[in-house]
């Protein structure tokens, strides 16, 4: 449980400073990104999740490679089935 | 997400281990812990020990949250889950983790409410939506998770949702390896280090190991590139005599971690005086807990918590295989009463724990070339 997916952040929201809209594997689901406030991402950035929370900033190059691991871990069905089982921007 | 059939770059790989081959002394055991489950998953699943030379040997450490676990604390969470206005919510991971009477998952079938979310935050949104409920999160994770479940409690308090709480069991690496550095049955030469909660630390805290301890660590991803390379990175180590902090996940562990992670931490979590693992006994200030400002969002202040204690079943050794004293498969029950199906501890449920990842992997192809006849 300690991998972590990453995602592309396609959207976010003025409004709510912590929100972001991300893509997976084609999978789009909302994420909460309070843990980089100090560096926040942008739109098409980059990000590693982990329990619905961005964890850190990467790079297009290191999150195809995060893919690729996960894919050899077979972890990928895992992380999938945790990304589609975000909730957070259900009302 | 496809799936790929072998390494991406297999001549890093054959590169790494000539690099290892070079650096290794042949008249040498060498012990090397990877803390991290992620790291053993990947040990297992690329069968790296193949590719290290017979005097190196990989020892898997207490780095899975769910197999650090005392079953008194799943007893006691479930215990509290018993009012019928609570529903427990856990990670997918917990639901197969036995406790005295069953894993949350029986009790389930057996009547309680129990939701398997993947996310803190979709806790707090449970509790948001079914608010004649109290939702009790039922935390576990090291500092990787920590950090999110702070979150979510500081977002239920500005938000003034009051039926959620945390039954936290969050645990802190450190005090554990120091832990395992202090048994006397223990021999290690260095440590390759866990990528995902350095991420959150940072590598600061692990000066200790290579400045008192004398031993090299090195934090490593979990390609099987990367943890090769920190197999050498440890081997120039130890062939220079020298004993530091090495980042070889450079490209996600920043050395300083992440600073926001560690406010939200600090500010909702404070340590226990001393917390029980599973096989590990109790370990002074290992694990956190849920501060005074922030009671009201603590399972432990809003129920009754039993605080019960149960001793693993005598036959099986989780303790011992945590600890990397003994090998998955020198537990008397591996393969035989505990398996992946029907597991007895929880190192044989998650996918980190070691006997799973030794079962799924080795166990399983020892009993397929068994099977056909084929050498062993």
């Amino acid at each position: 449980m300690c991998l972590a997916i990453p995602a592309k952040v396609v959207e976010l929201f003025p409004q709510e400073q912590n929100r972001a809209l991300v893509e997976v594997a084609g999978v789009r689901r909302h994420i909460d990104t309070g843990l980089l406030v100090d560096d926040p991402p942008e739109e098409g950035d980059w990000v590693l999740i982990h329990v619905g929370f961005a964890m850190s900033k990467i790079s297009e190059e290191q999150a195809l490679d995060q893919i690729q691991t996960l894919t050899m871990l077979g972890e990928q069905d895992a992380a999938m089935e945790e990304v589609q089982g975000y909730n957070l921007g259900e009302t | 997400m496809k799936f790929v059939d072998e390494f991406r770059d297999p001549a890093v790989i054959a590169k790494a281990t000539e690099e290892i081959s070079r650096l290794v002394d042949p008249g040498r055991q060498y012990r090397f812990m990877e803390v991290c489950g992620g790291h053993t998953h990947a040990i297992y699943r690329f069968g790296l020990k193949d590719l290290l030379p017979p005097n190196i040997e990989l020892v898997h450490g207490p780095g899975c949250p769910v197999c650090v676990l005392p079953m008194g604390r799943i007893d006691d969470g479930l215990s509290m889950a018993q009012d019928p206005n609570v529903i427990f919510a856990a990670f997918g991971d917990m639901m197969r983790v036995p406790g005295t009477q069953g894993s949350p998952l029986e009790h389930k079938a057996r009547g309680m409410d129990v939701r398997i979310v993947y996310s803190p935050a979709d806790a707090l949104k449970l509790a948001q939506k079914n608010p004649e409920k109290h939702v009790m999160f039922f935390a576990i994770g090291f500092e990787t998770t920590a950090p999110s479940t702070a979150l979510t409690v500081m977002r239920a308090r500005e938000l003034g949702v009051r039926n959620f709480s945390v039954f936290s069991n969050h645990v802190t690496i450190i005090p554990a390896i120091r832990a395992i550095l202090d048994s006397p049955d223990m021999r290690l030469d260095a440590f390759i280090g866990p990528g995902h909660v350095s991420t959150v630390i940072g590598c600061r805290p692990y000066e200790w190991i290579a400045a008192k301890e004398n031993r090299p660590i090195v934090v490593s991803g979990f390609e099987p590139a990367d943890i090769l390379q920190a197999v050498v990175m440890i081997l120039q180590q130890l062939k220079n005599g020298e004993a530091k902090v090495e980042n070889q996940y450079k490209r996600v562990v920043p050395w300083e971690g992440t600073r926001a992670a560690l406010r939200a931490m600090a500010e909702v979590f404070e340590l226990r005086p001393y917390f029980e693992w599973r096989g590990m006994g109790f370990i002074s200030q290992s694990a956190l807990r849920v501060r005074d400002a922030y009671a009201e969002w603590d399972s432990e202040r809003r129920f009754q918590v039993p605080g019960i204690r149960v001793t693993d079943p005598k036959a099986a050794q989780c303790g011992e295989v945590l600890k990397g004293v003994l090998k998955p498969a020198q537990c008397k029950l591996f393969g035989n009463e505990c398996t992946p199906e029907h597991p007895v501890g929880a190192l044989m449920v998650s996918s980190e724990g070691s006997c799973a990842a030794y079962y799924n992997y080795e166990h399983r192809k020892i009993a397929a070339l068994t099977t056909i006849g084929a050498p062993v």
